[in-house]
């Protein structure tokens, strides 16, 4: 069977459930290309998570939408163990799947195997990661940029993106 | 996510995106796509199916090296072990993506006025 066509399946759903304007998704002719300027070997690597990946250790436990952020960037370090991560997100296929592995998000730990295999350098000591914002304008001029800092401040050489 | 993996090639960093939803983010357009075919939510494979994780990972990373131009998409070559039903599911009529008064709907609700505050307030 092919691949779903989600812009088609979501724009009916929600016509059906009587929204009134379909969701425009971002939409660009062209796309930028960077090309590796190193060996993944020497590189340093980032993961960038939509996943609402967060840790339990953590005082503050409210979920995004409790703490009134939409859009926000922030950071996970790269070694936090794996059972302290866990994701606050509702938005998955409940009804196929779940999110009770990290890794099957937010694939942390095999990118540590990688880094102690010598495929990738180093990973860097942050993970980035940031909640849907809603608006692409805000996600273009305001988000982007920040996880563009971040991954400098980090001397990031690629980024491995996982949307959720 | 597309976005930002969009942002960071154009300043000179080389990403690779591994997603369940390909027409959207080839509708966007990226540099390097590694598209998994499988259910929302587990982009990386099934869950506790660490094999399959190290697959996928794999596979995305030697994408990230040998992509010559942008709008690279490589598919995985694993499979959802349950078979593909779930595709005619997602969406459906009778299996909401949010259930009628439930959780997941109430977040959505709350989603939609927080952002129209803010969009109010001038934070988006």
């Amino acid at each position: 069977m092919t691949y779903v066509r989600y812009i088609d399946k979501t724009r009916d759903y929600y016509l059906r459930e009587g929204y009134d304007k379909p969701y425009r998704w971002a939409h660009f002719e062209d796309a930028p290309f960077a090309a590796l300027k190193m060996p993944l070997a020497d590189s340093r690597l980032a993961l960038i998570s939509t996943s609402e990946i967060a840790r339990r250790s953590d005082a503050d436990q409210r979920t995004p939408l409790e703490k009134g952020e939409l859009g926000n960037v922030y950071t996970i370090p790269s070694d936090t163990p794996l059972a302290d991560l866990y994701s606050h997100s509702l938005s998955f296929d409940k009804h196929a799947t779940s999110l009770d592995d990290v890794n099957a998000f937010f694939p942390i730990t095999p990118l540590q195997e990688k880094v102690a295999e010598g495929r990738i350098g180093s990973l860097a000591p942050n993970a980035i990661a940031l909640f849907n914002a809603y608006s692409q304008r805000r996600t273009r001029e305001v988000d982007a940029p920040e996880v563009l800092a971040l991954c400098r401040a980090d001397a990031v050489d690629v980024a491995l993106l996982v949307p959720v | 996510m597309s976005l930002v993996a969009r942002h960071l090639e154009a300043n000179g960093i080389p990403t690779v995106v591994i997603a369940n939803a390909r027409d959207i983010v080839e509708h966007c357009g990226v540099a390097r796509l590694y598209f998994t075919d499988f259910p929302l939510g587990s982009p990386l494979g099934e869950p506790f199916d660490a094999d399959m994780q190290r697959r996928v990972v794999a596979g995305a990373l030697d994408l990230l090296e040998s992509a010559t131009g942008p709008r690279t998409t490589v598919e995985a070559p694993d499979k959802w072990s349950q078979g593909e039903a779930w595709k005619a599911k997602v969406f459906s009529a009778d299996q909401p993506w949010k259930e009628k008064g439930g959780q997941a709907e109430k977040e959505w609700l709350e989603k939609k006025e927080l952002y129209r505050k803010l969009k109010e307030e001038g934070k988006l």
